[in-house]
């Protein structure tokens, strides 16, 4: 290039304009910046008018927007207290034991749908015509059915057709219970209660005080997790320097399961069975019909989702996968563990995470057969006695919105850890 | 055969043998159930376990439902007819018919939404199906005006001043497409507003009063049954996915207010449930309104489910956008087509394809989800399968009003899944 500038680029190279108003509608480099006023305007406007509103309306009613009935006595009852509950203590206490029967629900749903679902999905692969048929109708039935009506279904089911307490009663009964511990009745089902001759105590933490022996059982069973890990990483070094790999499975039990079965025994623990006295049965775990008939309907409901989602996951590993596992000689169920399932899961884990938010979300159908959740304590019985549809609506949402973004977030960090690591 | 070869060795065939039959077990029906049904031990037990649950379900069900009643009045009346053998009621299905179908809606006017639904088809016919002429479009444009007049009534006026309004909007829009797109765009956004809020009224008065035309007027209250999970149902479906496209492009925009906007409304609509969306529409809207206007419980409920199911759909098709290669984006920019023509074009066909699967979930999801309307006290079918219970006639029947209900929710939704793979197969282009 000659220092010399070309008389012609001089003509052709854009030329630098000052700014111009104009350039506000006519230029792309500056047309967004009106865009974006004019939606900003609109929205202000648009809250501005609903703030208002709302200040208008509550004036006129002669309403404060106050938090403070969170600390007035609820007065009513509430039939699942996993926490200590009586209808004198607060609002603020009732929507704690709503949200944590939110959680045990969600749980137990999620629970249930994934093994049903990772069942059905693999099921539905099956080269067993009729397996694969029977599953596809139940995957079919359950997902085109609104998930209200299954859990209407089963509330039915076990109010309906189950045998009455009564029928338990006599020499020649017509209901008998299963292996004599569990008894399914019209009023629920019974379970066997663990109980402790040692008690430690209680974990002051606040509202929310768990017994120390339950506390102490998890953290023995998530040390041995841990140290399980530690285990099986140290036999895969061992098989990366000497190319044999120890035999783990005895260690891997006795650490998992070793220390928590010392200390269930050191504690005293020893089944409490239900049995039948008066009119009902008593002792042992007593599970609602309200539970049985959330937990079967979301569960059976969801894990039709997650059957196709596993199904989907496992066709999507091409078949050169499998064909290339069995010409390095590995068996079917290797491959399945070491190289399928490895692929698939990347595929199977964000969708099937935000099924589980589906099912979380599908716990605030509980009213539809009286179970005490969130939204059947704060954002029912609460708001109807207090009449602080506004708070309580709010305080609803933030805490569904805080649980669903605690969700989303975990499994952006999972997704992060399991993406491809490309260069 | 070489002829010297014939020639060298003494017998040589020269007609083929007929291939003989293969042996009895690697043909025909053994064949088939040794390979699908008995292949090895695991298999075996599979499919007896199968034959045992399909056994169980046949045995349990089969003989009430072939034992069913389909007439009788009450279900002491069934009974009796029974005799105290097991059999279904589905006596309650006819005697309820009208009720499920059409809920408390005045009988002598059936036919304005037996006549919606039939023009609802007209209306979704060039939608679906290609091959007819695109000028049908226009009656679908106007059907939600004249499906609104056929099922409500009132005025004939009102719908036609709510119409007027996107009338103004698209006038607007084509006087000042000349000075500017965007001052265009600007105007085809207020013009509608400014007609809703301060003509339209004012219109609708004074043609009423001059030419009174319109049906007999039918309360919100009235509504129910099937009729109320279809409205609720198709004017959600209709509008959810325009919007979510609308809400998938702001997120993908570069314009940073625009995108937390997008941002914000999904992840807020995601993360609650349905139902507290619900609760807001009927207990809190009058806290956001002006003090003393009411507006109808049906219509807030298709706003609040129409917004649930955008804020999901624009993930679905988010996900869509994601998965086209950056060139098509480029290839539109080096065409030299704008924004709004390169999305058209180019952008959302392959995008929208891409999503069907996604977009049919999206819409199942919704049609179900129109059951939750029950808890704000609409009659839905499940609302008035209750409704029917509290009646002393027919105290005490479940199964049969939860199959029928069920089964009409299976029709629709499998329906619509089937159609969805009907359009995956018609639009697939590549050749895998």
């Amino acid at each position: 290039m000659s220092s010399t500038t070309d008389p012609r680029m001089a003509e052709t190279a854009p030329k630098k304009r000052a700014f111009h108003p104009s350039m506000l509608l006519y230029d792309q480099r500056y047309r967004s910046i009106t865009i974006q006023i004019f939606a900003l305007f609109l929205l202000m406007l648009g809250a501005a008018w609903l703030i208002d509103n709302v200040i208008n309306n509550l004036r006129l009613l002669g309403r404060s927007f106050s938090f403070n009935f969170l600390w007035q006595s609820a007065g009513y009852d509430i039939n699942q207290r996993p926490i200590e509950y009586n209808s004198q203590m607060t609002h603020g206490r009732a929507a704690l034991v709503g949200f944590l029967n939110t959680i045990i629900l969600a749980i137990m749903g999620c629970a249930l749908a994934t093994v049903l679902g990772v069942l059905a999905g693999v099921l539905r692969l099956s080269k067993n015509w009729i397996v694969s048929r029977l599953v596809t109708v139940y995957v079919e039935i359950f997902r085109n059915i609104p998930t209200l009506i299954w859990i209407l279904i089963f509330g039915a089911v076990m109010a309906e057709s189950m045998p009455a307490p009564s029928a338990f009663r006599g020499d020649d009964p017509s209901a008998s219970m299963i292996f004599d511990a569990i008894a399914i009745t019209n009023r629920g089902v019974y379970v066997p209660a663990i109980l402790f001759t040692t008690e430690l105590g209680v974990l002051p933490l606040g509202p929310i005080s768990p017994s120390l022996n339950w506390v102490l059982i998890l953290a023995v069973l998530v040390a041995g997790v841990f140290a399980n890990k530690y285990i099986i990483a140290h036999a895969t070094r061992v098989q990366n320097a000497t190319g044999l790999r120890p035999k783990t499975w005895w260690k891997s039990l006795l650490v998992l399961f070793g220390p928590v079965v010392v200390i269930f025994l050191a504690l005293g623990a020893h089944l409490e069975y239900p049995e039948l006295r008066g009119f009902n049965f008593a002792g042992g775990t007593h599970l609602r019909n309200s539970l049985l008939a959330m937990w079967l309907g979301l569960g059976i409901y969801t894990g039709a989702f997650i059957a196709e989602i596993v199904r989907g996951g496992i066709l999507a590993i091409s078949k050169g996968q499998t064909e290339a596992a069995f010409a390095l000689g590995l068996q079917p169920g290797k491959t399945m563990r070491l190289v399928i399932l490895p692929q698939a899961l990347r595929v199977i884990i964000p969708p099937l995470i935000s099924q589980y938010l589906n099912l979380t979300k599908n716990t605030s159908l509980g009213l539809a057969v009286g179970y005490m959740d969130l939204r059947s304590t704060l954002g029912g019985i609460t708001i109807n006695q207090t009449g602080r549809e506004l708070e309580g609506m709010l305080l609803l949402m933030a805490v569904y919105l805080a649980i669903s973004l605690t969700i989303s977030g975990l499994m952006n960090v999972y997704n992060a850890r399991v993406k491809l690591k490309e260069r | 055969m070489s002829d010297t070869h014939a020639q060298t060795v003494a017998y040589v065939r020269n007609e083929m043998l007929a291939p003989s039959d293969p042996p009895l077990r690697e043909a025909g029906a053994v064949k088939w159930l040794r390979e699908n049904l008995f292949s090895g031990a695991l298999n075996t037990i599979l499919t007896l376990a199968s034959l045992l649950v399909i056994w169980y379900a046949l045995a349990a069900i089969g003989p009430w439902l072939l034992n069913s009643v389909w007439s009788a009045g009450s279900l002491a009346e069934c009974r009796a007819i029974l005799d105290g053998t097991s059999g279904a009621c589905f006596s309650v299905i006819t005697d309820r018919w009208h009720q499920l179908l059409f809920g408390f809606y005045p009988p002598q006017h059936y036919w304005r939404p037996v006549l919606a639904l039939a023009l609802l088809f007209a209306a979704l016919a060039p939608v679906l199906f290609p091959a007819l002429p695109r000028k049908l479009m226009i009656f679908t444009a106007v059907y939600p005006f004249i499906g609104y007049h056929l099922l409500w009534g009132g005025s004939v006026w009102f719908p036609v001043s709510v119409a007027l309004g996107f009338v103004a909007g698209y006038l607007a829009y084509v006087l000042l497409a000349r000075v500017s797109t965007l001052i265009a765009v600007f105007g085809a956004i207020l013009a509608p507003v400014f007609w809703w809020a301060f003509a339209a009224g004012a219109f609708d008065q004074t043609m009423s009063s001059i030419l009174p035309l319109g049906l007999e007027f039918v309360r919100s209250d009235r509504f129910g049954g099937f009729l109320i999970s279809l409205i609720i149902g198709i004017s959600g479906i209709s509008l959810s996915l325009p919007i979510g496209i609308l809400l998938a492009l702001g997120r993908q925009s570069d314009m940073v207010f625009l995108k937390s906007v997008c941002v914000v409304v999904i992840e807020f609509i995601r993360g609650v449930p349905l139902i507290t969306l619900l609760f807001t529409a009927s207990l809190l809207l009058n806290y956001f309104l002006p003090p003393g206007t009411t507006f109808d419980l049906i219509l807030r409920v298709i706003i609040m489910v129409t917004l649930f199911a955008s804020a999901y759909m624009a993930e679905v098709i988010r996900g869509g956008l994601a998965a086209l290669p950056k060139g098509q984006y480029e290839a539109a920019d080096a065409l030299g087509l704008n924004y709004w023509k390169a999305q058209r074009l180019i952008i959302m066909p392959q995008a929208l394809k891409i999503s069907i699967p996604g977009i049919v979930n999206t819409f199942i999801g919704l049609f179900k989800d129109t059951t939750l309307v029950v808890f704000i006290g609409l009659l839905d079918p499940i609302g008035l399968s209750n409704a029917i219970r509290a009646d002393t006639n027919w105290n005490g029947i479940y199964w049969e009003l939860f199959i029928f209900i069920a089964a009409l929710f299976f029709i629709f939704c499998f329906g619509m899944s089937r159609y969805s793979m009907y359009l995956e197969r018609r639009l697939k282009t590549d050749h895998k």
